[in-house]
C-alpha cells in the first residue's frame, strides 16, 4: 500500500472518496444509496398505511366521525407549508447548481423556517387542544367523550393511535430534516468545499426532504380529508 | 483481469491485516475487509451462544418429564435460542461476513460505496446484540421469537420491550448493510464487469439486499408499535382494545418469511461459487440461476400467509399462498438442477468447500422439499407447530445457510488470513458435521409426523417419542462437536497454518488475482474485466455452445500447486 497506488490515492481531489474511480462514480453511488434509502422509508411508512387501510375499513362509520376532531384549516396550512417548503427547496438546489452561495443559503433557510413553523403548528395549536379534549391514547383517552363526535370509543382510540404514531413519526421526520437542512445551510455559508464544489449533496437532502413531503401528501387527505 | 500479478512479486507489502495494528485501527476502520472479521468474531460468539442455548434444549428433552430445566426457563431458553440464532447470526452471517469481505474483491472496487455506513452498521448490530443480551440476562422472554401478540403486548412479563429494542436495532445494521452493497453492485463494478460477469455470490448478494430492504422496515415498524403498545397501553394488536392480533402476523410474517430468503439466498451464492470452482467448469445455465436468485427474492414477498394457515386467514387467501409457496420451489429447483449439471462431468476436486457444496445440496434438497408438505394446507394443518416444522427450517437454516457460510468460510480462508487450514482434519469434520445433523434433525421430522408439538418439554402424554429425541439428543452431541472443530483448527491455522498463495484453488475470479490476504485498497489498480466468468483454462467444453462466449487467449493463472 505504501506503493504507488497510495500516492495516487493521495492526488485525488479533495472530495473524492479513495473507494471511488472519479466524482461521477461517487455521485452516482450516492444518487443509488439515497434512492435505495428512501425504498426502506416507504416501506416503513408502508406498514403504518396498511394499518391504517385494515381499521379504516374495519371501523368506517366510527373513523369518519373520530376524524371530526381533527382540525381541518391547521392541516391544510401546514401542507401549504410543506408544499411551499418543498418549492424552496427545488430552489435551493438549482442554486447550489449555479452554485449562487446565497441564494442557496436563503433558499435552505427559507426551507428550514417554513418546516419549524409547520412543527409549530402541529405541537402548538394542534395537539395541545387533544390533550384537553381527551383524545391522546395511553394519556387520557375518552374522558371527554363528548369530542369523540359519536364514534365509538375503541374505535376512535385506534383512529388517534394511529394519528398520533404517523403523523409523530413524520414529524421525526421533519425534524431531522430541519436539522439536516440547516447544517446544510450552515455548510454553504460556510463555504465548504464538499457542498460547493458539487450539487450532489443538497440534491440528495432535497430529495430526502421531497420524501417528507410526499408522506404529509397522503396523510392529510386520510386523516383530515377522510370522506363518509 | 491482469497486471496484478507482478505486484505479488513485491515482497513483504503491508497486507490489509498488518496495516494498523492497534485496537483503534480495528475499530474505527472503514476497510470492508476489516469490518467483515470484526463481523466474523462477534457472529462466531453469537453463534456459540445460541448453540449452547440448543444444547439445553436437546438436554431438555431426553425425558419426557423433563431433567433440568423448570417450565418457565424452557420457554425463555427456546425463545433465546431463536432470537439469538435468526437476529445475530443467520441473517448477517453470509451477508455481513462473507459478503462484505468478498463483494468489492469480486466486482473489481476498492470497497464498498459507504464504508463508514458499513462501520455504522457492525456498531448498530453490536448495540442491538448487547440489548438483546441484557434482556437474556435480566430474566429472558418467554414468548417465542416471533413475539406474538397479544401474548407480547398484554400477558407476557419479562424485558420484552428490551428484547424486541434490540431486534429492532439490529434490523437497521442489516439496511445498512443492504444499502451499501446495492449501491456498491449498481455502481462500482470494474470496466468490463458488466451484470452477467457477475459472479453469482454477487447476484445472490443483491438478491438477499433487495429483500433486506423491502422486508426489514415493516419488521422495525411492526416491533415499534409493540414496543409502543407495552409503554402506552394503546391497542393496535390487542383485541380486547379493538386492535386485530392477525395483523401483526400479517406484518411480522412480510418480513420474517422473506428473511429466510435472506438466510438462504447469500448460502445459494456461496454454493455456487463452490461449486463452478470446484468442478472447474462454468456453471450450467449461468442466467438461470442468476434470476432463480432474483425469482426467489420477489416471489419470498408473496408467500408470508403460509405461517398463517391455521391463525383465522380466509379459506381463499390460504389457496393463493399455498399456491404462490409451491411456486418458490421452483426456482431452488432450477438452482440445485444447473448446480449437479455443473458438477457432471466437471473436474471435480473435493476439498472441504466442496464437501460442504454437496452437503448443502443433499440437506437443501430434503429441507425444500419437506417445505412442500407444510405449504399445502391439508398436511399443513396436521404438522403445523410440530417437530416436522422444526426440523424443516433447520434443515433449510443449518443444513443450508450454516453450512453454506462454513463452505465459504473455508473456501475464502486463505484469502482472509493468508494461511491455509488444515484440509485433512476439515474434511473429515464437514462429513462429521452430515452425519450430526441428519442424527438430529432425522428423528425430529418422524416424531412430529407423530404428532410431538413443537415448544413443549414435557411429552408424558406420550412417552414412545422418548427414543426419538434421545436419538435427535445424540446427534446434536455429534454436531456440537463438529461445529466446535471448526473453530479450533481455523484459529491453529492462523498460526500455524501453511502460507497460503494468491489462488490456493485454482479458482477464477478478481479476488483470486491478488495477494492473499490483500492489501487495504484491494487493487494497485482497478482491473479491466474482459473474460467471462467462470472461464476456467483448459476446459474443454462438451458444446461449445454451453462455453463462455469469448475465449481468453493470455496466460491466465496456472493452478498455483499446493497440496490443497
Amino acid at each position: 500500500m505504501a506503493s504507488k497506488a497510495h500516492a495516487e490515492v493521495e492526488n485525488f481531489p479533495v472530495h473524492v472518496h479513495h473507494q471511488f474511480e472519479d466524482i461521477e462514480q461517487q455521485n452516482e453511488a450516492y444518487i443509488v444509496g439515497m434512492w435505495t434509502f428512501m425504498v426502506t422509508e416507504v416501506m416503513f411508512f408502508g406498514a403504518l398505511f396498511l394499518a391504517y387501510i385494515l381499521y379504516r375499513w374495519h371501523y368506517q362509520p366510527d373513523f369518519y366521525m373520530a376524524h371530526k376532531g381533527l382540525s381541518i384549516p391547521a392541516g391544510a396550512a401546514n401542507t401549504t407549508l410543506l408544499l411551499l417548503s418543498s418549492f424552496t427547496m427545488v430552489l435551493g438546489v438549482h442554486y447550489a447548481q449555479l452554485r449562487k452561495s446565497k441564494m442557496v443559503v436563503t433558499m435552505l433557510g427559507t426551507t428550514c423556517v417554513l418546516a419549524t413553523i409547520f412543527l409549530c403548528i402541529k405541537f402548538a395549536v394542534e395537539w395541545p387542544p387533544k390533550f384537553q379534549h381527551g383524545l391522546v391514547p395511553g394519556a387520557n383517552f375518552g374522558t371527554h367523550p363528548e369530542y369523540l363526535n359519536g364514534a365509538s370509543p375503541r374505535a376512535a382510540e385506534l383512529f388517534y393511535s394511529l394519528y398520533f404514531l404517523m403523523t409523530g413519526l413524520h414529524a421525526i421526520h421533519i425534524i431531522i430534516g430541519i436539522l439536516i437542512i440547516g447544517a446544510l445551510a450552515m455548510m454553504w455559508a460556510k463555504g465548504k468545499k464538499i457542498v460547493t464544489e458539487d450539487y450532489i449533496p443538497t440534491e440528495l437532502v432535497g430529495l430526502y426532504w421531497h420524501f417528507v413531503d410526499l408522506v404529509w401528501i397522503f396523510l392529510f387527505p386520510l386523516f383530515y380529508l377522510l370522506p363518509q | 483481469m491482469s497486471a496484478q500479478t507482478e505486484t505479488h512479486q513485491e515482497e513483504e507489502q503491508l497486507n490489509y491485516l498488518t496495516n494498523g495494528k492497534s485496537l483503534k485501527s480495528w475499530l474505527l476502520t472503514g476497510d470492508h475487509k476489516r469490518i467483515a472479521i470484526l463481523y466474523l468474531i462477534s457472529t462466531a460468539l453469537f453463534f456459540m451462544v445460541g448453540g449452547i442455548f440448543a444444547g439445553l434444549i436437546r438436554i431438555e428433552l431426553t425425558s419426557p418429564t423433563g431433567v433440568l430445566l423448570e417450565t418457565e426457563t424452557y420457554n425463555r431458553v427456546f425463545t433465546a435460542h431463536g432470537l439469538v440464532m435468526i437476529f445475530m447470526f443467520l441473517i448477517p452471517a453470509i451477508p455481513a461476513v462473507l459478503g462484505n469481505f468478498v463483494l468489492p474483491l469480486m466486482i473489481g472496487a476498492r470497497d464498498l460505496a459507504f464504508p463508514r455506513l458499513n462501520l455504522l452498521s457492525w456498531y448498530t448490530y453490536m448495540v442491538g446484540g448487547i440489548l438483546i443480551t441484557w434482556a437474556l440476562c435480566i430474566g429472558g422472554v418467554d414468548t417465542g421469537w416471533t413475539f406474538y401478540t397479544p401474548l407480547s403486548t398484554s400477558y407476557s412479563h419479562g424485558p420484552i420491550s428490551l428484547a424486541i429494542l434490540g431486534a429492532f436495532v439490529v434490523g437497521f445494521s442489516s439496511i445498512f448493510t443492504g444499502i451499501n452493497f446495492i449501491a456498491t453492485i449498481h455502481k462500482m463494478r470494474a470496466p468490463g464487469m458488466t451484470w452477467f460477469r457477475l459472479p453469482l455470490f454477487v447476484w445472490a448478494m443483491y438478491g438477499t439486499s433487495v429483500v433486506i430492504l423491502l422486508g426489514t422496515p415493516v419488521v422495525a415498524i411492526t416491533l415499534a408499535l409493540v414496543m409502543v403498545e407495552r409503554w402506552t397501553g394503546i391497542g393496535i394488536f390487542s383485541p380486547e382494545l379493538g386492535g386485530d392480533p392477525v395483523l401483526f402476523q400479517h406484518m411480522f410474517w412480510f418480513y420474517s418469511h422473506p428473511a429466510v430468503y435472506i438466510m438462504i439466498l447469500p448460502a445459494f451464492g456461496v454454493i455456487s461459487e463452490l461449486i463452478a470452482n470446484f468442478s472447474r467448469k462454468r456453471i450450467f445455465g449461468y442466467h438461470f440461476v442468476a434470476f432463480s436468485t432474483l425469482a426467489i427474492a420477489g416471489l419470498g414477498f408473496l408467500v408470508w400467509g403460509h405461517h398463517m394457515f391455521v391463525s383465522s386467514q380466509s379459506m381463499y387467501e390460504g389457496i393463493v399462498f399455498s399456491l404462490i409457496s409451491f411456486l418458490v420451489a421452483v426456482p431452488s429447483a432450477i438452482k440445485i438442477f444447473n448446480w449437479t449439471a455443473t458438477i457432471y462431468k466437471g473436474n471435480v476436486r473435493l476439498n472441504t468447500p466442496m464437501i460442504y457444496a454437496i452437503c448443502f445440496m443433499m440437506l437443501f434438497t430434503v429441507g425444500g422439499l419437506t417445505g412442500l408438505f407444510l405449504s399445502s394446507m391439508g398436511t399443513d394443518v396436521h404438522l403445523t407447530a410440530t417437530y416436522f416444522v422444526v426440523a424443516h427450517f433447520h434443515y433449510v437454516m443449518v443444513g443450508g445457510a450454516i453450512t453454506g457460510f462454513l463452505g465459504g468460510v473455508h473456501y475464502w480462508w486463505p484469502k482472509m488470513t493468508g494461511r491455509m487450514y488444515p484440509e485433512g482434519i476439515a474434511r473429515v469434520n464437514a462429513i462429521l458435521i452430515f452425519i450430526g445433523f441428519t442424527a438430529t434433525f432425522v428423528p425430529q421430522f418422524i416424531v412430529g409426523f407423530m404428532g410431538m408439538p413443537r415448544r413443549y418439554h414435557y411429552y408424558y402424554f406420550a412417552p414412545e417419542f422418548q427414543i426419538y429425541h434421545i436419538l435427535s439428543t445424540m446427534g446434536a452431541s455429534i454436531l456440537a462437536i463438529a461445529f466446535f472443530t471448526p473453530a479450533t483448527y481455523l484459529i491453529w491455522s492462523l498460526f500455524k497454518g501453511e502460507k497460503a498463495s494468491a489462488n490456493p484453488w485454482g479458482a477464477h475470479g478478481l479476488e483470486w488475482e491478488i495477494a492473499s490476504p490483500p492489501d487495504s485498497h484491494n487493487f494497485h489498480h482497478i482491473p479491466i474485466v474482459t473474460d467471462e466468468v467462470y472461464d476456467f483454462p483448459g476446459v474443454e467444453y462438451a458444446h461449445p455452445s454451453h462455453g463462455p462466449k469469448k475465449k481468453k487467449s493470455k496466460e491466465a493463472e496456472p493452478a498455483t500447486k499446493g497440496k490443497h
